[in-house]
């Protein structure tokens, strides 16, 4: 007789696995994730760049001070957000006439699918970003052992935000039209409010406030950082802050998740 | 909760489950033995399904308990959950891995793994005739070799009951023969019992018990011989010409006769035991009215039209799950 269990580990790095798989397989969402955000960043970042004067902007945007490189932390946000939901809104058929049905009836722990959830879709984001950075000398940014070993855990901790977000938004769904909507109304709006696309003013007025209380902002301000000339400068710059409210934002989205996951999955 | 019944697999008392206004489950109760192979049969929407997911854990009931190998399905679920296997209806494969990957995948949902893990994937395989195609893509292979590999997905965790959703759905008629004579064979090897649930009549008569459920009510259970031998007798279709009207005719036979008659569908329906001679006498009495005359041994669907004086057509369609176009999910993935 087998002891009643509530399985996580095993489960989940099963999830994890299965996640990277079957991304690897499928060579239109590597292209997916990867080219859109490129396009978006080399015509937007081309066309903005002569208006682009604002001078703390121009200092944060590093030795070159273009548009094009104060844009290239943001776009990375952007990948990672991409390749979340990618993999998060597979969940909602997933979960109704796809393999996740024979985890609804599996011993699992409320753990085991969000946590395979998150790492897989953070490992995708991760490398997809740290791809990316291969064009960072052509922003004119630069790209050493340093900034990489800064990046990992900026990368990461955004990555396994982003993924909390979509997961968040694609479980309690029932088709994936409505994590469209969501997306357009609440996702890229807390990306473009973060810093990434242009710079949120200081100050008191409300778009400070809104950067102050967009978790988003402060990944932008971790992988930005990333990217200074020597350690000492980013971690002067917001790398710490930016690193620890980041990994607590999707400390909260996992729990979150976990609740959703058991209360879900006995309705109906 | 009655105390555990270890002799029997699977045991619902009272099952009620509404959505809305609409009731799904109207009170069923049923027990299946151990190492039975038990079809639920009912037209889509008649509350099987409904059955179906409060069995594998996935509903919860508004009242009544049922139980699987002795144990609550709403209070001991994790118990439950570590001795069923279920297969959907919709494929749970992940048609981008192969097979083999499918097992192991499946394998670790229950905490197997290594050495263990791949015995079982092994004999798993050799039970479902899978062995040489372990290494397929799964979206490459026909829906009959995809439906073996679910099952010996189940398989992996060795389950005293297995659950199966509309098994043959998507099945051309020689895998729906493979995939019985996998049962059976699971039956006679391992007393794997195994409940189905199924629309269709042929598939239910090769079960050991079936339970014809419509409306939410449990209308029929026995064997297949015990349900079509209470008929008495064959069964006689009339068509009826449109002057004289299926309604009256029914009457007239009743009145003249005193054998019930009845109508289903514009066709005037008689069963009785010596349906020949009767046929013979009717077509002589009735010349002009009957249109064509047909006489069968009863079937499941005689007994369903019999218990519930309707045709076996599908009925409201329940509001979950029903937009799940049936099998044809299945080469997308």
């Amino acid at each position: 007789m087998t002891k009643p269990t509530r399985l996580l580990l095993t489960p989940a790095i099963a999830f994890w696995w299965r996640d990277v798989i079957r991304f690897l397989r499928q060579r239109n969402r590597i292209i997916g994730a990867l080219a859109t955000p490129l396009v978006f960043w080399l015509l937007v970042g081309t066309g903005f760049g002569p208006s682009f004067r604002n001078p703390a902007a121009v200092a944060a945007a590093g030795a070159t001070g273009s548009y094009l490189a104060y844009f290239f932390p943001g776009i990375l946000v952007l990948i990672m957000l991409f390749t979340a939901i990618f993999s998060t809104i597979s969940v909602i058929e997933d979960r109704r006439e796809g393999f996740l049905q024979g985890a609804l009836v599996a011993p699992l722990s409320p753990a085991a699918i969000p946590l395979g959830k998150f790492l897989g879709g953070t490992t995708l984001a991760v490398l997809q970003a740290l791809l990316f950075c291969l064009l960072a000398p052509l922003a004119g940014l630069p790209i050493g052992l340093h900034q990489i070993l800064l990046l990992l855990p900026a990368l990461i901790v955004t990555g396994f935000a982003m993924t909390g977000l979509g997961f968040l938004v694609a479980w309690p769904m029932d088709s994936t039209q409505g994590f469209h909507a969501i997306m357009n109304i609440f996702l890229m709006p807390l990306w473009m409010m973060s810093g990434a696309l242009f710079p949120m003013p200081a100050g008191t007025g409300w778009l400070h406030l809104v950067a102050m209380l967009n978790p988003v902002s402060y990944g932008v301000e971790a992988i930005r950082s990333s990217f200074a000339p020597t350690i000492s400068e980013a971690l002067s710059s917001g790398y710490v802050t930016g690193v620890c409210i980041t990994a607590l934002f999707a400390a909260v989205l996992f729990a979150v998740s976990v609740r959703l996951v058991e209360k879900r999955s006995r309705r109906g | 909760m009655s105390a555990p019944d270890h002799r029997h697999a699977i045991v619902a008392r009272d099952l009620v489950k509404s959505f809305g206004e609409r009731r799904a489950l109207d009170g069923i109760s049923l027990e299946v033995r151990q190492g039975e192979l038990f079809c639920l049969l009912g037209p889509n929407g008649g509350g099987k399904s409904t059955l179906f997911r409060i069995l594998a854990t996935l509903s919860l009931p508004d009242s009544g308990s049922a139980a699987i190998a002795g144990h609550d399905v709403v209070t001991e679920a994790s118990e439950v959950r570590a001795r069923l296997g279920v297969v959907f209806q919709s494929p749970s494969l992940d048609g981008k891995l192969t097979i083999l990957e499918n097992l192991r995948c499946g394998g670790a949902l229950y905490g197997l793994k290594g050495a263990g893990l791949e015995s079982r994937i092994n004999e798993a395989a050799k039970a479902l005739n899978l062995t040489d195609r372990l290494n397929d893509p799964v979206e490459t292979l026909s829906g009959g070799l995809q439906r073996r590999a679910e099952i010996a997905k189940c398989l992996l965790i060795r389950p005293e009951v297995l659950l199966l959703d509309e098994p043959s759905t998507g099945l051309d008629p020689g895998a729906r023969l493979d995939l019985w004579a996998a049962l059976e064979k699971l039956r006679a090897e391992h007393g794997v019992t195994a409940l189905c649930t199924t629309h269709l009549m042929e598939e239910a008569a090769r079960a050991d018990r079936v339970a014809i459920v419509s409306s939410g009510k449990l209308v029929a259970l026995g064997t297949p011989e015990e349900l079509t031998s209470a008929i008495g007798g064959d069964v006689i279709s009339l068509g009826v010409s449109r002057e004289t009207g299926a309604d009256q005719l029914a009457r007239t036979i009743t009145e003249k006769t005193g054998i019930p008659a009845t109508v289903v569908e514009g066709e005037v329906r008689i069963e009785h035991r010596e349906a020949y001679q009767l046929a013979a006498r009717l077509s002589g009495e009735f010349p002009g009215a009957i249109t064509s005359l047909r006489i069968a041994r009863p079937t499941l669907e005689d007994v369903f039209i019999a218990r519930t004086g309707r045709l076996f057509a599908d009925q409201d369609v329940e509001p979950e799950r029903t937009k799940t176009a049936k099998g044809n999910k299945r080469n997308k993935r």
